[in-house]
């Protein structure tokens, strides 16, 4: 086991390489730069300004040493400082890492809580009204995307019952209640549209398990039906839903910073928002490596659940 | 005489299929003795896994029971309750499946499945159950049982897991073992190994036991009783001995003829039956086996014989050929 995750962790060297060049080129080739902004802000417009500037922040340097520059200060834990603010990113992230964290847990949580037991239902009773019902659903939340619903969250309860989310965050640790109740509204919007593909693959991998000759020993031996779902059924089904779970990473996270622009949540995604409209590279850099990151180590997590599950990758 | 353990009279079961109701059973009737052997013989698609599988009630949610009834101990199992027929199968009925790469659920351990019937039927905690799978490993001449007990199907071979489902079905030491075709998927070195293991065991338990089986061959050492099936009915029955000395339906001589022996000339064609097995959606008239039988008469296409006894104990459906 440990052998594993030794290997597991090697091999996600060469991706972390290539994450961290697209990182650090991505937000370079956005036409405008930041000294243009600073100039703009400023009024001052000699072009003296423009290299001293540049100078200043290590501009001025061809890109791939700005790039070993930035590496070798990665690596000794350094995201550097935000050019406007001159706060290091580090300590940005520190405050906004664990909220738009806390927001994706929720949201797979929710995702997971009605993915399975909707889609182990919907196997069940195939072809049933309640199949119908839970296959529509899911296909509807497949369709829309969780930015336009979180649209119409906010407006048609004000516009019906003079109700809208609560949209003032407080930290979870200062009132927990308070921060659920401002959390839970996105997190059930971004459950659900993640929920729609891992509820219709738990069904089709349950009707596909349920055929299976080990089930009809597992009825042969006078199990009850629960039983044979839990212990026979459900471990074999989720092996591959687990799988899909770490492909929609890049998706969970993704529409995590969207939802905190919408429901005013002070997370990565907000962080992230401004400092592209600022050229603000550091952060935007800092802010991409962490989701890229943690996209992996999401990645790394579900290769290792998998093989709590198969025995056959474990051995 | 004593009550038979299992009696089946007349069942018919059918399928709802996308290419409309497929009849796969026709008023079949058969009895096991208390710790008899009886074999089911026929090609594959004449409905001998329906058959097993109807006595255990899981013909699934398209098959169902159309007629006829199933009497084990004395009590039909066609009106009993699913909570009773749950409580009977692996209990005091136990399968064992063709397949044994599929039959075993590969996520979980080999002592884990041995040991789910007895916590399941016995209400014994995991952990005596284990130990119980451990000793029934070691009746099947595992090697090295107690330590095998945590690993895993693809750990162990065919014919070792096999074994394995041996070990399952004595697990509660049922009155009734069906074994369907527990062989046809194993190296012919370990047939005659896992049948003679199976037959030991069950005798040792005083147990009856159902071999299902498409070899005529493999039957003669170990059933006390043959049936032979065709088409979702039984053309065929008499114990094994009369069965080989006299065979009275034309499909069971042909059956017969088709067995490899070992005094046959070198290089001699192997007598087969002509034709195909019939199609059960789409069954011939009459006597299913008219249009493969060298004896077909204008009577066979026309109505169905019959399961008659024409020598003490010994039964066959057919008008009139005689052997
Ligand atoms: N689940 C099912 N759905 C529809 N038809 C079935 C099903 N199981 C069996 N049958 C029908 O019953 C026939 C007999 O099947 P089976 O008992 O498995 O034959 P065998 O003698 O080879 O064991 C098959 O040819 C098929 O037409
Ligand atoms: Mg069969």
């Amino acid at each position: 086991m440990r052998l594993l995750i030794i290997r597991r962790l090697l091999a996600l060297l060469p991706t972390l390489i290539f994450t961290s060049i697209i990182v650090f080129a991505s937000i370079r080739m956005i036409p405008g730069d930041v000294i243009d902004l600073m100039l703009a802000q400023n009024d001052i417009s000699t072009g003296n300004d423009r290299a001293v500037i540049e100078a200043a922040l290590g501009l001025d340097q061809p890109i791939y040493i700005q790039y070993f520059v930035w590496v070798v200060d990665v690596l000794s834990g350094d995201l550097g400082r935000s050019l406007w603010q001159n706060t290091p990113v580090t300590e940005q992230l520190a405050l906004t890492l664990p909220i738009t964290f806390e927001l994706g847990f929720l949201a797979l949580l929710v995702a997971l809580s009605v993915a399975i037991p909707i889609g182990i239902y919907s196997a069940m009773r195939q072809d049933s009204m309640g199949d119908y019902i839970t296959r529509s659903f899911s296909l509807l939340m497949l369709a829309v995307p969780s930015f336009w619903l979180a649209t119409l969250v906010m407006v048609f309860p004000s516009v019906w019952w003079r109700w809208a989310p609560p949209l003032q965050y407080t930290p979870f640790l200062e009132d927990p209640v308070a921060n659920l109740a401002h959390m839970s509204v996105p997190a059930i919007l971004l459950g659900l549209s993640l929920s729609a593909v891992t509820m219709r693959m738990t069904r089709t991998m349950m009707l596909e398990v349920l055929r299976q000759d080990y089930i009809r020993t597992a009825r042969a031996k006078g199990l009850k039906e629960n039983i044979v779902i839990v212990r026979h059924a459900l471990r074999n089904c989720l092996i591959p839903v687990v799988t899909l779970v770490g492909l929609q990473a890049p998706l969970l996270i993704g529409g995590a910073v969207i939802l905190e622009q919408i429901f005013v949540i002070p997370g990565m995604g907000l962080m992230l928002l401004e400092a592209v409209f600022q050229r603000d590279y550091p952060v935007v850099t800092g802010v991409f490596l962490v989701v890229g990151v943690s996209i992996l180590l999401i990645n790394l997590v579900v290769d290792l659940t998998y093989s709590l599950l198969d025995p056959k990758v474990r051995s | 005489m004593m009550d038979p353990l299992l009696s089946i009279s007349n069942l018919s079961v059918n399928f709802k299929t996308e290419r409309g109701n497929v009849q796969a059973l026709d008023g079949v009737s058969l009895e096991v003795n208390e710790g008899e052997t009886l074999a089911i013989v026929g090609e594959s698609g004449s409905g001998k896994s329906v058959t097993a599988l109807s006595v255990l009630g899981l013909l699934g949610d398209s098959g169902g029971v159309s007629g006829g009834d199933i009497e084990f101990a004395g009590e039909s199992l066609v009106n009993a309750s699913d909570e009773h027929r749950r409580e009977i199968r692996g209990n005091q009925i136990a399968m064992i499946f063709q397949e044994p790469m599929s039959s075993l659920n590969p996520v979980l351990t080999i002592g884990k499945q041995v040991a789910e019937p007895i916590w399941q039927h016995r209400n014994k905690s995991w952990k005596d159950a284990i130990c119980e799978a451990g000793k029934l490993l070691e009746l099947v001449s595992i090697p090295d049982a107690q330590e095998r007990l945590g690993d895993y199907p693809h750990q162990f071979s065919g014919g070792m897991r096999q074994r394995v489902m041996i070990a399952m079905a004595l697990a509660c030491q049922p009155k009734l073992i069906i074994a369907d075709e527990p062989t046809t998927a194993l190296d012919v070195t370990v047939q005659a190994q896992i049948l003679s293991l199976l037959k030991n065991l069950t005798t040792e338990l005083n147990s009856s036991l159902v071999i299902i089986t498409h070899d005529l061959g493999v039957v003669a050492r170990y059933a006390n009783r043959v049936a032979v099936m065709y088409g979702g009915r039984i053309v065929e029955t008499a114990s094994a001995a009369e069965l080989y000395r006299n065979p009275q339906h034309p499909y069971t001589v042909g059956l017969m003829n088709s067995i490899p022996t070992l005094h046959g000339k070198p290089g001699a064609r192997l007598n087969t039956i002509i034709g195909q097995p019939p199609d059960l959606s789409n069954l011939p008239s009459g006597c299913s086996f008219h249009p493969r039988c060298p004896f077909a008469k204008p009577q066979c296409m026309q109505s169905k014989p019959k399961l008659e006894e024409i020598f003490p104990n010994h039964f066959r459906a057919c008008f009139g050929y005689e052997g």
